[in-house]
């Protein structure tokens, strides 16, 4: 009884209607990307739409492929998620990620003294750190300066990329390939089965135990926001930091902490895409990170809540690896890049758009009524 | 009597909750009509509908007789309707000349031309006592000023119906004299005035009818001169309401908060917003700082909470220097604070209603082992408390506290900070926008406070409340004490005065009056 009474509840509350929200918003950009692929190539666009939609999850080289593209997304996803909870946007998820990729090849290349299974851990912690310290920066300057944080955090993608290049060439760089040096193999993540059951024959996807240490930093935010003082307080912090501070909640190391843990997470995602065992290394190149940004979308699609970002970053991901199939209808990458551009940030758009009309509706009914509302609860308890 | 509004049973529902209940509402022409009701009773939502911002499921509303259907806000300016907000609607950095245009100003060739308005306006100051410098910008003149030009707008535009959202709220007592005189004079002149106001003393003082609407229903239309204060109250809350607050004489202990020269200057100007300001709060005793908005109150509360830095002075605490102390160490050490506005400082609206509870306890042993959160303890603790204190809300403890009432809202602060039993309580404008039922709750609270041993500071814009509850009072005027008084020492008139800065007693350093 009491769980048929707690499902009624969740579906009547606001979790479900979050989720339909969710589910509304990426419908929006499936169908605004379907239009592109009309009109690019309409003979063919039915057969491409279908094969970006499944092609994720064809097989089980794909499913892998799949999870393994999910991984750095859904760190910087709830990297950007955490910030969002705690009033901060961090849109510097770019910067910390290759500064925690750049800190984890480091150590991968270099402290080869350490003992095989703890070589990989240390590489996670000094990316978590690099991360960690690459968010305090605008963190810092916000809570004791009052600095925007999206300004700061933009710039610091910046120097973090370039700071990352140039150390690349001073200590790690592998000149052949213009991009950093192989880990040690100890560096790795271990596969841990994965890369025996995610394959096809020989044909093996790049699935590691990333995934779990994905999964387990979405359970760990989540126990800090929902059970811990810290995510209390920082939940606080973010609603209404006047009500916090009048609390004698200290606003300031909430804001740097904040930044700390959201930057650790998107530096563990730049470690736990490059110490995959693919041999990809960060490419010498004045590119930003693309994986930071598109946090920003899988935060948004997953509304902030971490395990919504693992759904948020699968379903990313799947998308990507369902676009490889696509060029077999001759489908020009570009347009395959466009459409899933669009299908991802019309989602978030929506989304978006949706929040925002529903508070206007609040704000206008509230200020048009100017407590109409109240009348009405106050009503009701009599 | 020829009716200029009539709204006639009007019933407007919300989901679940009938918010006018076949109201009727009958404005005749010349009067001044009180809609008189508690927060909660249905006035906004009754308005709204006179402003078309709601679509009511059941009446007609005529307007000289004739049946209208109002769309919108403009359709209310069409048919004369205007209507002075508790929040005034001015553009701050707009002169008064500018603000009264807004929206019907004169143009020649796309040019804006002003001398013809600027005359009209003249003669309508003129008629009716309205003095306004048109010229000055509307951040520079005061409140009273600033509501001078709501109504000169209303005039311009010819209304002919004039409604009053509670527009004393913010006055002094010399200027809500004014506006009574103004009301009465615009009345005599033809124009219809519905005053929407839960004070009873403003009703009795002006007013020629009244209607009382209680829960979304209209439960009584009286002439105002057959019906005592007592009465309207009754017909208000449906039931007696103590209006005056029964306590027994102050026993002041030994001294809990002592203010010795505290100085905060502004950041921005650098002018001192709190002046040198001395005072001391003793265990049993309720002090007031009475003064007009904005002379300081707020920079000496977040001074002595600890919000802000002060930039001379000292703070002690039971003896104790707090001057450096930090909020929470302060709260820790005995001092509760009920902030000026619940939901911008008391309360975090996206948290349920336990988690606000525990908002000041939440760190205490009891609530947090290890660095996680007892939630199972606060949402029991949160239970006793809304058992205790009589909050309503309508899930419990997990009630979203956005959507609770505000009457409601403010228990729940009061309700947190009370049941820390602390030593010093600082309670800033408790009451504001509360019904005659909260207001009555609250100051038991408060007198109870100060009758269990606990010192109590409250800080007050409403002149009733001052000379009500407490036991000593402050007067502050631009961020001075200008006169440290017992309240059967003064009348409103004279503490107006002091209060406007019309009238000082006492010199530098001559703080400590009460205990000499």
């Amino acid at each position: 009884m009491r769980s048929v009474e707690k499902l009624r509840r969740f579906v009547s509350g606001d979790h479900a209607s979050d989720a339909l929200s969710s589910l509304m918003a990426i419908a929006v950009g499936l169908f605004v990307g379907f239009l592109i692929l009309l009109f690019s190539n309409p003979a063919q666009a039915p057969a491409g739409f279908g094969a970006v939609l499944t092609g994720g999850f064809s097989d089980m080289k794909n499913l892998g492929q799949t999870l393994y593209f999910a991984v750095p997304i859904i760190l910087t996803g709830l990297s950007v998620a955490f910030s969002m909870k705690t009033g901060l946007f961090n849109i510097g998820a770019s910067g910390q990620f290759v500064v925690g990729a750049y800190a984890a090849i480091l150590v991968g290349v270099k402290c080869t003294f350490l003992p095989g299974h703890t070589h990989w851990i240390v590489a996670l912690l000094a990316a978590l750190a690099a991360g960690a310290l690459w968010g305090a920066v605008p963190g810092l300057l916000k809570a004791y300066r009052n600095v925007n944080e999206v300004i700061t955090c933009i710039m610091m993608n910046y120097v973090g990329m370039h700071l990352v290049n140039y150390l690349i060439v001073r200590t790690v760089f592998d000149p052949l390939k213009n991009q950093t040096m192989r880990v040690a193999a100890s560096a790795n993540l271990p596969k841990m089965g994965f890369d025996a059951i995610f394959r096809v024959g020989n044909n093996v996807s790049g699935a590691n135990s990333g995934v779990l240490v994905a999964l387990l930093m979405a359970v760990v935010l989540w126990v800090i926001l929902q059970k811990t003082k810290l995510g209390y307080e920082l939940k606080a912090c973010g609603l209404n930091e006047k009500a916090a501070r009048y609390a004698g909640i200290d606003a300031h190391s909430g804001i740097v902490i904040s930044m700390m843990i959201s930057g650790a997470m998107a530096g563990l995602g730049g470690a736990l895409l490059y110490l995959s065992g693919s041999g990809n290394g960060i490419s010498v190149a004045d590119v930003l990170a693309k994986e930071g940004f598109n946090g920003i979308p899988v935060a948004l699609l997953g509304l902030n809540h971490p395990i919504g970002v693992v759904a948020a970053g699968l379903f990313v991901s799947c998308l990507t690896v369902g676009g490889f199939n696509m060029q077999l209808y001759e489908f020009a990458p570009e347009v395959i890049e466009i459409m899933i551009a669009v299908i991802i940030y019309f989602s978030a758009f929506a989304l978006l758009l949706q929040g925002f009309l529903r508070s206007r509706g609040h704000r206008f009914r509230a200020k048009a009524a100017s407590g109409a509302f109240l009348d009405a609860e106050e009503a009701k308890r009599e | 009597m020829e009716f200029i509004i009539e709204m006639c049973g009007i019933t407007k529902e919300f989901p679940g909750v009938v918010a006018n209940d076949d109201v009727t509402l009958q404005l005749g022409k010349g009067e001044i009509h009180a809609l008189l009701g508690e927060n909660g009773a249905g006035k906004s939502t009754l308005m709204s509908v006179l402003f078309g911002l709601y679509r009511p499921e059941k009446g007609v509303i005529k307007i000289k007789g004739e049946p209208v259907k109002i769309q919108g806000p403009n359709d209310a300016t069409r048919f004369g309707i205007g209507m002075v907000h508790q929040h005034f609607k001015l553009i701050h950095n707009f002169t008064a000349l500018e603000n009264i245009v807004l929206g019907v100003e004169t143009t020649e060739k796309g040019m804006l031309r002003l001398d013809g308005a600027r005359e009209r306006i003249r003669e309508l100051s003129d008629r009716y006592h309205l003095h306004v410098a048109l010229d000055a910008r509307i951040s520079d003149v005061t409140v009273g000023m600033q509501q001078r030009v709501e109504i000169l707008k209303m005039l311009y535009r010819e209304n002919e119906i004039l409604i009053f959202d509670e527009p004393t709220a913010v006055l002094t007592p010399q200027e809500t004299e004014g506006l009574m005189e103004t009301m009465r004079e615009l009345a005599a002149e033809g124009k219809s005035i519905l005053f929407i106001t839960h004070k009873l003393n403003e009703i009795k003082a002006v007013a020629d009818r009244c209607t009382v609407l209680r829960k979304g229903r209209c439960v009584a239309v009286v002439d105002v001169k057959d019906a005592s204060k007592e009465d309207l109250s009754e017909m208000m809350v449906g039931r007696r309401v103590g209006l005056s607050i029964r306590k027994t004489e102050a026993k002041p202990g030994k001294v809990i908060l002592e203010a010795e020269h505290v100085t905060v200057k502004s950041r921005t100007s650098g002018v001192a917003l709190v002046n040198d300001v001395s005072f001391r709060v003793r265990e049993g005793e309720i002090v007031c700082v009475a003064g007009i908005d904005g002379n300081g109150q707020s920079e000496l509360v977040y001074a002595l909470t600890g919000m802000s830095p002060i930039d001379a002075g000292s703070i002690r605490f039971e003896g104790r220097d707090i001057t450096a102390d930090s909020v929470r160490r302060r709260g820790i050490g005995g001092m509760a604070h009920i902030p000026e506005d619940r939901q911008k400082y008391g309360l975090v609206l996206d948290y349920d209603l336990a988690c606000n509870l525990a908002l000041q306890t939440y760190f205490t042993p009891r609530f947090c082992r290890a660095g996680f959160l007892k939630y199972k303890e606060i949402y029991r603790y949160a239970e006793t408390l809304i058992d205790r204190f009589d909050i309503r809300g309508g899930r419990g403890a997990g009630t979203p506290v956005r959507g609770m009432s505000g009457g409601n809202q403010q228990k729940a602060i009061v309700a947190r900070e009370i049941d820390r039993d602390p030593k010093l309580l600082i309670a800033v404008q408790p009451t504001r926008g509360l019904d005659v039922g909260a207001i009555e709750y609250i100051h038991r609270q408060i007198v109870a406070e100060r009758e269990r041993g606990k010192g109590v500071l409250l800080i007050s814009l409403e002149l009733s409340e001052v000379m009500d509850v407490s036991d000593r009072i402050l007067a502050l005027c631009a961020g001075r004490i200008v006169a440290d008084v017992r309240p059967d020492e003064v009348n409103y008139r004279e503490l107006g005065l002091y209060m406007s800065g019309s009238k000082t007693d006492i010199g530098e350093g001559d703080a400590f009056r009460g205990e000499a």
